[in-house]
């Protein structure tokens, strides 16, 4: 019974991660920019979804506001800052995007103080459901699998049915040759990157009521979001979205069943703390092995 | 040659500003000050162990704090034994002596080093950047589970480590003894880099297909380099760990890895001096700006955005009239 709700809530974490990675390996395909900024734009999204929330009372408007600032501001860094770096090699990307970081976290900071938000839920989401009988399941968390899951699929028809997924493809693969053709790739990249953006904001949105709003929630799901991607394959959205699962499963069950796992052997409180320890590790570990055994992903989208 | 003669003055320069800055601030009334620039000389050869790796070597490691970790974590943990007269593991005993501690921290960084390296090294570009961080957090993971050494807390410990014959809990002597450590490696990386092995590393960076081409198997020459450069930033954490007789995780956080990237573009990519003057100008922009306001990262965030964006090559590159080697 536990272990189906387990289950879901794995499901709920990797749909989360899944938001993230799907802008990140995007950007990361086609402009081989290496953006630790991305879990900034997820922050912004939380904190101006929390705070919109709280002064207008309603969820739509701090579902709007969340997703306009992150898409806003992350485009407005592509435009400033980021463009710029799609030619330098990833060290400059990495140190750049690491100055933005330092940025954002204490602008927030500054803004909204170190106290964390209190994100509220849309009442008519507040419930549970019975999913089995006996399993009461929080409906927040149900939406958010069901908001992931149309994403996903909004994505895989964006990129695989339309002109510009053709074109994001196209550049994923080889983007020179899309610019010889004649295609403004600058226009490209800076959709892509409002999209990446926008969908980082909208898990934010959607991470407010579940985990804390505060200053450095983005860094602490970044990482997680570049195991994905380099697990899955960089530049794959379809690999983005098995990776995330398959992060979010590991890292939830680990978290929920080692320590008990690990009571049999040890202290209660030693086994806490290594099982806390060894859950956390597990998706690097699983990221390491995946590399070693496949060194370009699961599904690398580049020939 | 007159290049070569104003590079040489630098480093001159450089090295009567270590000797002299003890004195400099104790004369000026300030003689705390010297904590700092311990700190600087420490995180000067941690940034300067990286750029063998990183400038030289080409690749970008981003889990340096690692080793860094794994050497303070050495010191930490023999001083703890040593103290309560325990052993670790049950096995081998604690020691609060440097020539034991240190060397450990060296050995111990560099088989971490050896290990990650064998296992990372055989991926390349961004699948490199993100598996050395990957290592790096699960140590530093690991260390935030080892209850016994205070987990999450750290773990503090005293008195600092003793070399014979010098009392290191004298500020103005463990300077030194950081001092001449730093300018040690200095000297002994800069004739490797001039041997054989230095260019052969350099043409790691240009053209692995080359090197290999010519005989000379690059992934050794990458394992090789990457070691060594843990070992010395295992020896870098020993000396943090030291100046502030307390270790914790936040020593392998991936942030630090980050700093020390910063301390190496900052001071100037494969240029082996340019990473301590990055390491210092990063850590007293950081001292001064924190002393102005509260939020110094506002600051400090767009300063290295702009130093990416607009001032490549490095102060180093700037200073000594020569752009990347």
């Amino acid at each position: 019974m536990l272990l189906a709700e387990q289950i879901l809530n794995g499901a709920q974490f990797g749909i989360m991660l899944f938001l993230l990675a799907a802008g990140l390996t995007l950007v990361f395909g086609i402009m081989r920019l290496i953006n630790l900024a991305h879990g900034s734009l997820y922050m912004i999204g939380a904190f101006a979804a929390a705070w919109a929330g709280d002064a207008t009372g309603s969820f739509l408007a701090a579902l709007l506001a969340g997703t306009t600032a992150a898409a806003a501001i992350g485009m407005l860094i592509e435009a400033a800052v980021l463009r710029r770096l799609y030619a330098r090699d990833h060290l400059d990307q990495v140190v750049a995007t690491f100055g933005l970081i330092l940025f954002f976290n204490e602008a927030t900071t500054m803004l909204f103080g170190r106290q964390p938000l209190f994100a509220r839920m849309p009442p008519w989401l507040a419930g549970s459901v019975e999913l089995l009988p006996g399993v009461p399941y929080p409906a927040y968390r149900l939406a958010i699998i069901a908001v992931g899951l149309l994403v996903a699929l909004l994505l895989y028809l964006l990129v695989a049915r339309t002109r510009i997924g053709m074109l994001i493809r196209a550049g994923s693969s080889d983007r020179q040759m899309v610019r010889a053709l004649g295609v403004r790739i600058g226009v490209i990249y800076m959709v892509v990157f409002g999209l990446g953006a926008l969908l980082a904001g909208l898990a934010g949105v959607m991470a407010g009521p579940v985990f804390s709003v505060q200053v450095g929630m983005g860094e602490q799901v970044l990482l997680l979001t570049f195991v994905v991607i380099i697990i899955g394959g960089i530049g794959s959205v379809r690999g983005a979205f098995i990776g995330a699962l398959l992060v979010g499963m590991v890292d939830t069950l680990t978290r929920a069943y080692l320590p008990g796992l690990l009571k049999t052997l040890l202290s209660t409180s030693e086994a806490d703390a290594v099982g806390g320890g060894v859950s956390s590790m597990a998706v690097y570990l699983l990221m390491a092995a995946v590399l070693l055994w496949r060194p370009r992903g699961l599904f690398p989208a580049h020939g | 040659m007159a290049r070569l003669t104003r590079e040489r003055g630098l480093i001159l320069a450089g090295l009567g500003l270590i000797l002299a800055y003890p004195w400099g601030v104790s004369a000026v009334g300030q003689p705390f000050l010297i904590g700092l620039g311990t700190r600087i000389l420490i995180m000067g050869l941690a940034a300067a162990s990286l750029d063998l790796v990183v400038g030289f070597g080409g690749m970008v490691s981003f889990g340096h704090a690692a080793f860094f970790g794994i050497g303070g974590y050495a010191v930490g943990i023999l001083a703890f034994h040593a103290h309560d007269g325990s052993a670790f593991l049950g096995l081998i005993p604690g020691s609060d002596q440097a020539l034991v501690a240190w060397p450990a921290a060296f050995v111990l960084g560099g088989l971490a080093a050896l290990a990650i390296g064998a296992l990372s090294l055989r991926t390349a570009g961004v699948h490199f950047i993100m598996i050395t961080l990957a290592f790096a957090q699960m140590l530093f993971f690991l260390f935030i589970s080892l209850k016994t050494y205070g987990g999450d807390d750290g773990l503090s410990f005293r008195p600092r480590n003793l070399l014979p014959g010098l009392d290191t809990r004298n500020e103005t002597s463990f300077y030194y003894v950081v001092a001449v450590l730093l300018v040690g490696f200095l000297v002994l990386a800069g004739r490797l880099l001039d041997a054989r092995f230095g260019t052969a590393l350099r043409g790691v960076r240009e053209n692995e297909r080359r090197l290999a081409a010519l005989g000379i198997p690059p992934y050794g020459i990458k394992l090789a380099a990457f070691t060594l450069s843990g070992a010395v930033a295992g020896l870098a954490g020993a000396l943090m760990a030291n100046q502030a007789r307390f270790v914790s995780p936040e020593l392998l956080h991936w942030t630090k890895s980050g700093d020390l990237l910063i301390m190496v573009i900052l001071g100037g990519l494969g240029t082996l001096y340019g990473p301590v003057l990055g390491a210092a100008v990063l850590i007293m922009l950081e001292t001064v700006l924190a002393l102005w306001t509260e939020h110094w990262m506002v600051v400090l965030g767009p300063m290295l955005v702009a130093l990416i964006l607009f001032a490549r090559g490095g102060l180093w590159g700037v200073l000594a009239g020569t752009r990347r080697s």
